[in-house]
């Protein structure tokens, strides 16, 4: 497969780790559709923009049509949008449990499903979702973000099975704190105990994220499903 | 949107169901009709044949007729009437889809 034709859908595009993915993957020639709820405050040449929530079910499937309709080809997901909140159990309302869930769990499992109808066709395609590490070290205050991230991992495993008789991989990469939006509230001897607790105690870079999404999506991975590779050493 | 015809849904149920025997390289011993079980006791396809095979319609549907039926229900793939036994039965389920979307 070449590369250059290759068509990638990114998740949570406008600012972060999506932001990045979008420049890093154009740079080196994929056709990359994207989305996040609000318009991002820039453009990119090669990238295609969805004002979408990944967590509605209709916006999902105009979106999936339209990329259809135009490209005619799905290759890679990389299903990256996700929310984050920092809280004690008890005081945890309802609604942000649900939010979070239905963002970063019911929202994968969504462009997932519909992305790969999509790759059936071409019987390829490389699927990434976003976990974090917080799932393996158990933090304290984070238990629904890190719980709807497990249940990211065990999706991820599952579908690799029922995805696999159509050439479907489906992988997890889970980043260790990277500075952006969503860690921006957390303070900094929080972020530091996290970081101590790492084989190599530092913050991620983006493009220790990439480093493994490339690995994944790589043609060559074809036998490499179900995994999940967290940053860090954790 | 008009209704698509009975004969326009069974005509693309068939040819997707002939492009997937094709594809997988089943013989067949007598020729396709509309009663050809086709999942379920001695049916054609397997789950992830059928599975492709629901996607497959699902997104000619979208394609052609730009309409929107949804075919995957929990209880269709166990049900003893399933309509997804033959071609007949699966085009009824689609038309009764399109009619409750119209
Ligand atoms: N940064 C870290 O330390 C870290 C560590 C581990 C894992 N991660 C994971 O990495 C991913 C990206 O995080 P980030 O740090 O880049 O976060 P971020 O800076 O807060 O960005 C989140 C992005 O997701 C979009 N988004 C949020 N909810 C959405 C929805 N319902 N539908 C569509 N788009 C939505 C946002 O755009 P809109 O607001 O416009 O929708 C935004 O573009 C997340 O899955 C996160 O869990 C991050």
């Amino acid at each position: 497969m070449n590369p250059t034709q290759s068509v990638m859908l990114i998740t949570g595009t406008r600012k972060g780790i999506g932001k990045f993915l979008v420049e890093y993957y154009t740079q080196r020639g994929y056709l990359v559709e994207g989305c996040s709820r609000e318009t991002p405050d820039w453009t990119c040449q090669g990238y295609h923009h969805h004002c979408t929530d990944v967590a509605d079910e209709a916006g999902v499937q105009a979106m999936m049509n339209d990329i259809r309709k135009r490209q005619g080809r799905l290759d890679i997901l990389i299903n990256n949008a996700g929310i984050a909140s920092m809280n004690h159990c008890l005081l945890t309302p309802i609604a942000t449990a649900e939010r979070i869930f239905r963002t970063n769990f019911i929202g994968s499992f969504l462009l997932l499903r519909e992305s790969a109808k999509l790759m059936k066709k071409n019987r390829y395609g490389r699927i990434v979702n976003m976990g974090t590490v917080a799932t393996p070290m158990k933090l304290e205050g984070e238990s629904m973000y890190a719980a709807s991230k497990a249940a990211v991992v065990n999706m991820t495993q599952v579908l690799a099975h029922e995805l696999a008789p159509f050439g479907v991989t489906c992988n997890v990469v889970g980043p260790t704190p990277i500075e952006t939006d969503l860690i921006r509230g957390v303070p900094k001897q929080k972020i530091q105990a996290i970081l101590d607790r790492l084989a190599v105690k530092r913050l991620g870079h983006f493009e220790d994220v990439t480093n493994v999404i490339d690995f994944f999506i790589r043609p060559e991975s074809d036998y490499i499903t179900g995994q999940v590779v967290y940053l860090g050493g954790v | 949107m008009t209704q698509p015809s009975r004969e326009a849904i069974q005509t693309l149920v068939t040819q997707c169901l002939q492009e997937i025997l094709n594809q997988r390289g089943t013989e067949l011993s007598a020729p396709l009709t509309a009663d050809t079980p086709m999942f379920g006791t001695g049916g054609l396809l397997d789950s992830i044949g059928i599975v492709t095979m629901i996607v497959d319609v699902e997104q000619t549907i979208a394609a052609e007729f730009n309409a929107t039926v949804s075919l995957a229900d929990d209880r269709a793939m166990s049900q003893r009437n399933s309509p997804y036994r033959s071609i007949s039965a699966l085009t009824d389920y689609i038309l009764g889809q399109l009619s409750e979307g119209a």
